[in-house]
């Protein structure tokens, strides 16, 4: 992203708070310079580390998971691939909210009932929900990515020997991982935004934090306006790692 | 050159894609150190029939037996006949993210067990034989298309096989590249390799092969030797294809 959008941004920003009448903004609620706005704006910030565990664990589940399902999913047997198939259908179909309700006051009773005793916190309940949901969705994305692949690199890859395991980790998924990235880093926003949701079983992140301090201090506008900004820079810095991956991936295939 | 068992034995072989029948009842047999030459319009299934010699195709009945080997759906009778069969294809099929001695290490160092320096020093050797060892750390998309298809071929003799098959080796290539493959092709034949070769190039036919197959509509019509195949073809059709491809 060129420094033209960010200087862009920064003038909507102060659109919004000069067009406003008088007495609109009370922005004293996160102001540094003032001891209370310290301790508020301090608390707000110190739920980054929460949202960014909570997406960076989840996502990285997901992109395990999303793999073992759409595997089966492509292969020959038809069981497997009905299963595959069943998994994505079901699971894209669960809103995350509900899911979220299901595993965490949910999944503990099951598997109480099954006689394992695990109970499930708040940040573990939603990286698994997180990553099961999303998985669904990055199964489809490696599903394209490796029918993209022609079926003459798999060919030729069996007419000198590999196995299926072989053929996948030399031949196929270096090749698919090119064309999975951009959509994969596309999921991987999805998920920091979709964190917010774990504000709902208590897990102390970027939203949460915000609507403790709403409730204490009354001021919604200024303390989301914070929000929507944390989450937009949390977004920008990942389109940005994800640019510098696909130019130098990109320079890897043309190079000598 | 006399052996125990044939190298290929194809009996009554029998092929469908959905309700299109490919191949009709195909009896061939190619024996150690042959040459064979296929040929025939396209879609006859002379393609289809090359890649179920070494299962890139499924056939549904007949049997098919290399090197004493039968050919089933079990997974050790694939794996141990692809290990004696080599594949050139029409495509070339190289993986691009892979420099060109990687291409052709990757199957020794996975398949074969060798370590790196082995599978390199295998590699060179072949990439000398076929006439680029210059090229060995370039990616494939820098190589024209007749280099492409030597590291092809390359790639397929680093695993040793003791059957090559050329499924139309210089189709996708410009006129002027097409010599070097087939210089490349004539020298292995003249080391004794077996092979299939599926193609249209019939002045390489004729300096190469043992015997020459026409297909037709899934059915083998033709078997001779080059001389009466071209000199004296028994079918009309033959004829007609000769007549056709020869023209020009």
């Amino acid at each position: 992203m060129k420094i033209n959008t960010y200087i862009f941004l920064f003038f909507i920003l102060l659109l919004c708070g000069c067009s406003s009448p008088p007495g609109t903004w009370g922005w004293y609620v996160i102001n540094p310079n003032t001891q209370s706005g310290l301790t508020n704006i301090k608390f707000l910030i110190g739920g980054f580390s929460s949202t960014i565990q909570l997406s960076i664990i989840a996502a990285f589940m997901s992109i395990i998971l999303g793999l073992i399902v759409a595997l089966p999913g492509m292969s020959n047997n038809i069981f497997l691939r009905t299963i595959s198939r069943i998994y994505v259908e079901f699971i894209r179909a669960i809103p995350l909210l509900p899911m979220l309700f299901w595993v965490f006051y949910g999944l503990p009773v099951v598997l109480k009932s099954m006689g394992i005793n695990i109970n499930i916190d708040a940040f573990w309940g939603a990286i698994l929900t997180l990553a099961i949901s999303d998985s669904a969705f990055t199964a489809e994305i490696y599903r394209a990515g490796i029918q993209s692949i022609q079926k003459g690199q798999t060919e030729a890859a069996q007419t000198v020997g590999l196995n299926y395991y072989q053929t996948m980790r030399y031949v196929i998924l270096p090749q698919a991982l090119r064309r999975i990235l951009p959509p994969l880093a596309n999921q991987f926003i999805y998920i920091v935004k979709m964190s917010a949701f774990a504000s709902v079983i208590g897990m102390q992140e970027l939203t949460r934090r915000a609507n403790e301090i709403v409730v204490t201090e009354y001021r919604p506008l200024e303390i989301y306006t914070l929000l929507i900004f944390e989450y937009l820079i949390l977004v920008l810095i990942i389109s940005q790692v994800v640019r510098w991956l696909e130019r130098k991936m990109g320079s890897d295939e043309s190079k000598g | 050159m006399v052996s125990l068992s044939p190298a290929i034995n194809i009996n009554n072989l029998n092929k469908w894609f959905g309700e299109f029948k490919v191949l009709k009842d195909i009896n061939l047999t190619v024996q150690e150190g042959e040459k064979v030459v296929i040929c025939g319009p396209s879609g006859s299934g002379k393609s289809t029939l090359v890649r179920c010699i070494n299962r890139l195709e499924m056939h549904q009945s007949g049997t098919i037996n290399v090197r004493g080997t039968e050919l089933t759906n079990d997974p050790k009778s694939i794996a141990e006949i692809r290990s004696d069969v080599g594949m050139v294809f029409q495509q070339f099929n190289l993986f691009p993210h892979l420099s060109v001695i990687q291409n052709l290490t990757l199957g020794p160092i996975n398949a074969l067990g060798l370590s790196e320096k082995e599978a390199k020093e295998r590699a060179f050797l072949l990439l000398e034989r076929v006439k680029i060892p210059e090229q060995a750390n370039k990616r494939p998309s820098q190589l024209s298309g007749g280099q492409q298809q030597r590291v092809a071929i390359a790639r397929s003799l680093c695993m040793e096989p003791k059957i090559m098959l050329f499924d139309e080796p210089t189709s996708a290539l410009d006129p002027e590249m097409i010599s070097e493959v087939l210089d490349v092709i004539i020298d292995l034949a003249n080391d004794g390799m077996t092979m299939v070769v599926v193609t249209h190039e019939m002045g390489f036919a004729r300096k190469a092969a043992d015997r020459m197959i026409f297909m037709d509509e899934g059915k083998i019509v033709e078997i001779g030797t080059p001389n009466e195949f071209f000199e004296t073809p028994k079918t009309d059709r033959c004829r007609i294809f000769l007549k056709q491809i020869l023209q020009h």
